[in-house]
């Protein structure tokens, strides 16, 4: 899977699941959880998605705000498998 | 049997400090996964070195002592040793990494000049700019690292006090002037620990494991207090590192032989959605005897998928209980009393809304909604619903959950006109509405228009305040309100805004943003849903009040109605 299709559909599951607004834009860099977009409980679950829908499991002590604030540091991450 | 022994909470721990000093009282599981094991001797000896450095700077008996850290071993002797000086300690919210420590450091300003705290015990990294914020207020900033190191001393405590002496303050959240201290005296709460332990008698073999934050009455009472006070373990981690690792406390409950937890509502769904099968994998839930919902609505759907979840792990169907209380009656005021689950009670809808009475149905009827029962009255308490007069309602008819008991608050922290609302005659008026059913309590919602997010309550008012200094809303015409969320099991926060007519197309995107961010700063908590609608949306009463729960009512009916959940 590629950068590209991997951020748009993480993208698309915080927009509709978390932010529960489809048409939210985002931007690659933007700070989701200190932003306000998302409260810290999503970041286990965007945990749990990642599993699901890439096969990357994440430890949990991984899964930090200071790691996983941003679309682009969420992208990393997973193609570091 | 700890009321006619003991005067005050400190009483307590000196004597089990000189009793038994080995007896290890809390295991402190770290952010890093680390293990501290404190025992008592170790507990009393770092708090009296606190109460000795309190002296040492002048604070004096029943002043307030403001307590800002990391959860940590540090934490917990300075609450103790503020109480052992005989001062009074207020655990504060301490700083997440999503908040902006500026705005949170100016928040602790004013909570300093509200409510006249003489000191702040602070971690090391903030203590230069809470000084500069705090030295027009008379108010000092300690270092909460410092006292471990002088922790050498093995003086008696320095002060001890009465039942009557004021142990702690617990503030509520709210922006400036609507933060209300709940003051809680040794004496009531000796008496509710002791009250609860002889309906809910504490085994030798008990293990109380628990993820609450202590600046909250259940965290505080819960995992700190009652199993100090019972000498029986607690193993404490902190909430932040358990939001982010939710096997953490099934982890510990296995390697450690939890039997006790307190949680609330939304803790269930949180456990249910976001651990990992594998993470559970081996491990053995079955000493786990009590797992008790309380502190926001108790949903039965939360509770059956968190049972059905880790039942293979050996959790018994009868651990699951449930419990309603407030801070001001130091804790609870009715829990489940047997070992069947909460019963679940099916009623009709339309009469609930339109006539308040609770008309039972059968379950899953077209038209029929259920509830969980939170328990039956502890016998302490004596709980009446009234209806808008003080007229007692008869069973099954719906209206003010109010109470007596004898380990009930005598009134909010120097706020008078708060505590005369809500006292009357020895009454406390809750604030929520519920029925009775042979005995067990049914809580429904509230009077007001509190919004409880994962056992927090927050304001409606706080919100809509800061949506009304944003550039391009409209000033007075924005609602904020709480709407149930059954996947998060816990309420979600809705605001709906009117906007300034003319604005720039990119604009409401920012305002978004905007409203989102200062939200999470101000009000730690993250809005869910951020509405812009049309001029006139929103409903206001002809006085021109919001009226919150019509516009819930319009925006569940109309836009959630319109959008797949």
């Amino acid at each position: 899977m590629t950068r590209t299709e991997i951020r748009d559909q993480l993208k698309a599951f915080i927009c509709t699941e978390l932010i529960r607004n489809p048409r939210f834009v985002i931007a690659d860099d933007e700070p989701l959880i200190s932003g306000g977009l998302i409260d810290s409980f999503s970041l286990a679950h965007i945990g749990v998605f990642i599993e699901t829908a890439f096969g990357v499991y994440i430890p949990d002590n991984d899964l930090t705000v200071e790691s996983m604030d941003t679309l682009n540091q969420m992208v990393d991450r997973i193609q570091q498998g | 049997m700890l009321r006619t022994r003991y005067a005050t909470l400190c009483d307590v721990l000196a004597d089990q400090a000189r009793d038994d000093p080995q007896r290890r009282t809390i295991i402190l599981i770290n952010e890093d996964g680390a293990r501290q094991i404190i025992t008592v001797g170790e507990l009393h000896r770092e708090a009296t070195a606190v109460a000795y450095t309190l002296a040492a700077v002048g604070i004096q008996p029943q002043e307030l002592v403001l307590l800002l850290t990391h959860y940590s071993r540090g934490l917990l002797a300075a609450f103790l040793g503020v109480m052992y000086r005989g001062a009074i300690p207020s655990i504060v919210s301490y700083f997440s990494a999503r908040l902006d420590s500026e705005v949170s450091a100016l928040r602790v300003r004013d909570l300093v000049a509200d409510s006249g705290a003489r000191a702040v015990i602070t971690a090391p990294e903030l203590v230069p700019r809470l000084t500069e914020l705090l030295i027009d207020l008379r108010c000092q900033v300690l270092n909460s690292e410092e006292f471990i190191a002088d922790a050498g001393s093995t003086l008696a405590p320095a002060a001890p006090q009465s039942a009557d002496a004021i142990a702690f303050i617990q503030f509520s959240s709210g922006t400036t002037g609507r933060q209300k201290g709940v003051p809680m005296t040794h004496g009531l709460v000796l008496e509710f620990i002791d009250t609860l332990c002889r309906v809910y008698p504490i085994r030798t073999n008990d293990v109380m494991v628990s993820w609450l934050p202590l600046y909250h009455d259940m965290g505080l009472i819960t995992a700190l207090l009652l199993p100090l006070l019972m000498e029986i373990p607690a193993v404490l981690m902190s909430p932040f590192y358990w939001v982010r690792e939710p096997v953490a406390l099934l982890r510990a409950i296995h390697e450690f032989n939890g039997t006790l937890s307190w949680m609330p509502n939304f803790a269930f769904n949180h456990c249910v959605r976001n651990i990992r099968e594998r993470d559970v994998a081996g491990l053995d839930l079955s000493r786990w005897r009590a797992i008790i919902n309380a502190a926001e609505p108790v949903r039965d759907h939360a509770m059956a998928a968190f049972w059905h979840r880790f039942a293979p792990y050996g959790l018994a169907r009868s651990a699951l209980k449930t419990a309603y209380g407030m801070a001001e009656a130091v804790l609870a005021v009715t829990i489940t009393q047997t070992d069947d689950p909460p019963r679940v009670d099916w009623v009709r809808l339309a009469e609930l809304q339109t006539q308040r009475r609770a008309v039972p149905a059968s379950a899953g009827e077209s038209g029929a909604t259920s509830l969980v029962s939170n328990g039956t009255p502890l016998p302490s308490v004596t709980l009446a619903i009234v209806d808008e007069s003080g007229a007692t309602l008869a069973d099954r008819h719906v209206g003010e959950i109010t109470l007596r008991c004898t380990h009930l608050f005598n009134g909010y922290y120097r706020r008078p006109d708060l505590s005369a609302a809500v006292l009357q005659n020895g009454r406390f008026h809750t604030g929520d509405i519920g029925y009775l059913a042979d005995g067990e309590l049914f809580v429904c919602g509230r009077k007001k228009d509190l919004i409880i997010v994962g056992g927090t309550n927050i304001h409606p008012e706080d919100i809509e305040t800061i949506a009304d200094g944003v550039a391009g809303v409209q000033p007075g015409r924005s609602v904020a309100f709480g709407v149930m969320d059954d996947r998060l099991g816990t309420e979600r926060i809705v605001l709906a805004c009117e906007l300034r007519p003319e604005l720039a197309a990119e604009e409401p995107q920012r305002i978004d943003r905007e409203l989102r961010r200062l939200v999470l700063q101000h009000l730690e908590v993250t809005l869910s849903d951020v509405r812009f609608v049309e001029r006139g949306w929103v409903l206001k009463t002809s006085s021109g009040k919001i009226t919150r729960s019509a516009n819930r009512d319009k925006y569940l009916h109309t836009i959630a109605a319109t959008e797949p959940t």
